[in-house]
């Protein structure tokens, strides 16, 4: 049996890769995505103090910190029993919508996007972010990065830091916004929101005005019938920072709607030997393997996965958007991978705009930001990171230090899936035991799309991979080596 | 001006946070680019690790390293990239002191693998299966790199040139670096890229030096906005902790929990947070008289003294980590 290795930089970086195992006959007979790292924060936040808890978090990604500092801070309400003031809560998603916006922009821009602006065919050393520039203009390059760090300052203003915020406490946050730091942020959620709507058409006119990426969205070797899980409102619409988490048949349909602190009814995580990354799955469905379909418990989140989850946006324009999507790509659900990308496009419209929104309700600069914490108890706290939903679950003793500690991180959901994405885009793009680099790249788009971060456990996805593939024959013996 | 410098960055066990910095100097990194070419980083540009292992030694000028060493392949990255770098830098706090993923160091592999694997509220793993570093499939063998029973710091591991503190570096510090690097104005070889100062000679906060003999944690008090933290009985990292940073956490009215590491002259952060602390803790009106009980029940308000004091920097400190029992 020959081996095919997809390894970032190499087998000794240790940031995750992939084995591609080819039969006798040289079609793909299984493909697995290891996660070489762990770091144990389950264990070592244990006897810590649990106000330190939305700091300590942090640090498990700090490409998206601003989504375990939240976690955190929502479990910790519970667990003290505190429910924050109005302008607390509102605070905390403005701070939560600028943290979309940047990590958004991040994604399309940086990481993914380059796949589609450029091509999937385009030569490595042009399909990265410069590639981007030399395709969309320096003026464009410059409105990236103006905006990007738009997202970071919203955060710094309300969190202290952009990287690693600190603001977060049990009942509410750490400092009220000032009318001059309102007046900033409006600024910078309006020209967001102009910025969004670009992006937008940037998406419609290089990648939806090509019949050819259209039909790859919609290809088979993309395509995966699963379950789809996301936070929703009171109306069922996608919803960051608050409400219930909705479950959706991959018919369609509401499947299930529970309470977050109901998480450990309804969700239960598989372990393998061959990867440190654990398997969530769905615990009325069970786990049965990696497989997809109705009888499978596997389930997807990240942008795909809460529009699927939802019966729409919020906000007026990305409701628009979102009709659309779902009318090009043929109703609902959207089972292609790659819609993932078009997704989280209506998602960082709905962002600037629910962002504009706060910063001008009259409420946000109430200087009632704060209320007084009740007694230690348990507590569990949800929200939507920009890669799928996020639990926080901890358990404080009398003195008010963690006990225990269970955490289901946002890529982690969607780890399971990523493993068939990969296998099914090989499976259906090798054959014979022909690779070349082109079919490499769109095999590494299939995980792409879901701008995996495993940061939250390792993060060997968070830019262009370098990828060495060596292709071995039965007894092991390298026949076959490609590089890009 | 001559040839361009080579710079290099690196992240081994780490959050991904250092690499955001880096972004995060926004237009800065056009001043880079002019002076420099960015040869190696695995985030952003296409060169591969046999590119690596191919340059002569000291190929790399600068080579900047973020994260902490936790596995056997970290270790080989740091390893190789000293020897291709004539100058090799700590990027960030676990790179120079272990930081937050340091006080893993509390444990060993066997109690976080058995927290993770087998007790964590929401594992379904009736056959107890823990990963494994060769697993044999029916499809051939799967290998995964050793994961160690302890953090340890860049330097542990090899010698290192430089220190840019900080969870993650001040895009300030960073900036500053790179001007200095341009200038070839890097200071004595060891030097740490940050101020000699503390960060509460950056905080603009009131003083009175005023006793305090209540400890408040963050959750339980509403400080006063214009007054010193510790000074409000509120644990603040400041006195021990190198600046830099603008004292950005106390703009929030948040303490500083102490991510830029030790000042210069008190290398040991933890212990020179207590000897802070053990100045400015005492019993209302008395000076010289504390029984024993009086120190105890001073001592008592501390939640979690180690958690609290070596946040950031269990693996570089004298304590380095808990011993196990075998």
């Amino acid at each position: 049996m020959k081996e095919i290795v997809i390894d970032p930089i190499t087998r000794l970086e240790g940031h995750g890769n992939v084995s591609i195992f080819l039969n006798n006959e040289g079609e793909v007979e299984n493909a697995y995505l290891k996660i070489p790292e762990l770091r144990g924060f389950e264990q070592f936040c244990v006897g810590r103090r649990a106000e330190l808890m939305p700091i300590l978090t942090t640090r498990i990604c700090g490409v998206c910190p601003v989504a375990h500092h939240f976690a955190a801070t929502k479990a910790l309400d519970a667990a003290f029993n505190v429910d924050p003031p109005s302008a607390a809560k509102k605070l905390r998603e403005l701070m939560y919508a600028g943290y979309i916006i940047y990590d958004h922009i991040l994604h399309f821009y940086y990481l993914g996007g380059p796949d589609f602006i450029v091509g999937p065919d385009a030569p490595p050393e042009k399909r990265n972010i410069l590639g981007v520039i030399e395709k969309a203009g320096m003026d464009v390059a410059k409105e990236v990065i103006k905006h990007r760090a738009y997202g970071q300052r919203i955060t710094a203003i309300l969190g202290g830091k952009a990287t690693h915020p600190v603001c977060g406490l049990p009942g509410g946050i750490s400092k009220p916004l000032s009318e001059e730091n309102r007046q900033e942020i409006e600024m910078m959620a309006a020209s967001s929101l102009e910025f969004a709507k670009f992006t937008l058409k940037i998406f419609h006119d290089i990648v939806l005005g090509n019949p050819k990426y259209v039909d790859m969205i919609k290809s088979d070797a993309y395509t995966m019938n699963t379950y789809y899980m996301g936070l929703v409102d009171e109306h069922n619409k996608v919803n960051f920072y608050d409400g219930k988490i909705r479950v959706v048949y991959p018919s369609g349909g509401e499947f299930l709607k529970f309470e977050p602190k109901d998480y450990l009814t309804q969700i239960g995580e598989h372990v393998e030997e061959w990867t440190y990354s654990k398997f969530p799955f769905l615990k009325k469905v069970g786990w049965k393997g990696l497989v997809y379909g109705p009888d499978s418990g596997v389930y997807r989140v990240g942008p795909l996965g809460r529009l699927n989850a939802s019966d729409g946006m919020a906000t007026p324009l990305a409701q628009e958007e979102y009709e659309v999507m779902y009318k090009t790509l043929g109703g609902k659900p959207v089972h292609g991978t790659l819609a993932f990308h078009w997704a989280r496009l209506i998602e960082l419209l709905y962002a600037t705009e629910r962002a504009l929104e706060l910063v001008r309700d009259p409420e946000i600069t109430s200087t009632n930001v704060r209320n007084k914490p009740g007694e230690p108890g348990e507590g569990v706290g949800v929200v939507e990171a920009a890669r799928g939903t996020l639990y926080h679950h901890y358990v404080l003793d009398k003195d008010a230090l963690i006990k225990d500690v269970n955490m289901i991180v946002a890529t982690t959901n969607n780890y399971p899936a990523i493993c068939m994405s990969i296998r099914d885009a090989a499976k259906g793009l090798i054959h014979d035991g022909k690779v070349n680099q082109g079919i490499l790249n769109m095999v590494e788009m299939a995980f792409r799309a879901y701008d995996p971060c495993f940061g939250c456990a390792t993060h060997f996805a968070v830019g262009q991979m370098p990828l060495t593939v060596a292709i071995y024959d039965a007894n092991r013996k390298l026949v076959q080596k490609l590089e890009r | 001006m001559g040839e361009k410098l080579k710079l290099g960055f690196y992240w081994a066990a780490s959050c991904g946070g250092c690499e955001i910095a880096v972004l995060d100097i926004n237009e800065k990194i056009l001043d880079v680019v002019k002076i420099a070419d960015i040869v190696f980083w695995p985030v952003a540009i296409d060169v591969k690790y046999k590119d690596v292992e191919a340059m002569p030694d000291k190929y790399i000028d600068i080579c900047f390293f973020n994260g902490s060493i936790r596995t056997g392949e970290q270790e080989h990255m740091a390893k190789l990239l000293r020897q291709k770098s004539k100058t090799l830098v700590a990027f960030g706090s676990c790179a120079q002191e272990g930081c937050i993923p340091g006080l893993a160091n509390l444990h060993d592999r066997k109690e976080i693998f058995d927290k993770v694997y087998l007790e964590s509220k929401s594992i379904a793993n009736p056959k107890r299966i823990v990963p494994k570093t060769t697993t044999e499939a029916k499809e051939g063998t799967l290998k995964l790199p050793e994961f160690y029973n302890t953090v340890k710091t860049l330097d542990q591991t090899v010698d290192v040139d430089y220190y840019l503190p900080g969870c993650p570096p001040p895009v300030k510090l960073i900036a500053t670096a790179v001007d200095a690097i341009a200038n070839n104005q890097l200071p004595p070889k060891g030097s740490v890229l940050a101020p000699l100062k503390s960060v509460c000679d950056e905080c603009p906060r009131k003083k009175d030096n005023k006793k305090i003999s209540k400890i408040y944690r963050v959750h339980e008090k509403i400080p006063e906005p214009e007054k010193c933290l510790l000074e409000q009985g509120i644990i603040c990292m400041g006195p021990a902790t190198r600046s830099g940073c603008g004292a950005q956490c106390l703009t929030v009215d948040m303490p500083c929990t102490g991510c830029g590491g030790p000042c210069p002259n008190s290398p040991e952060q933890g212990a020179a947070m207590m000897s802070a602390l053990a100045s400015i803790l005492g019993l209302e009106g008395e000076t010289e008289h504390y029984t024993q009980e009086d120190v105890d029940n001073l001592m008592d308000q501390i939640k979690d003294p180690l958690g609290t004091f070596y946040m950031y920097s269990l693996p570089s400190s004298i304590l380095r980590r808990k011993v196990m029992e075998q």
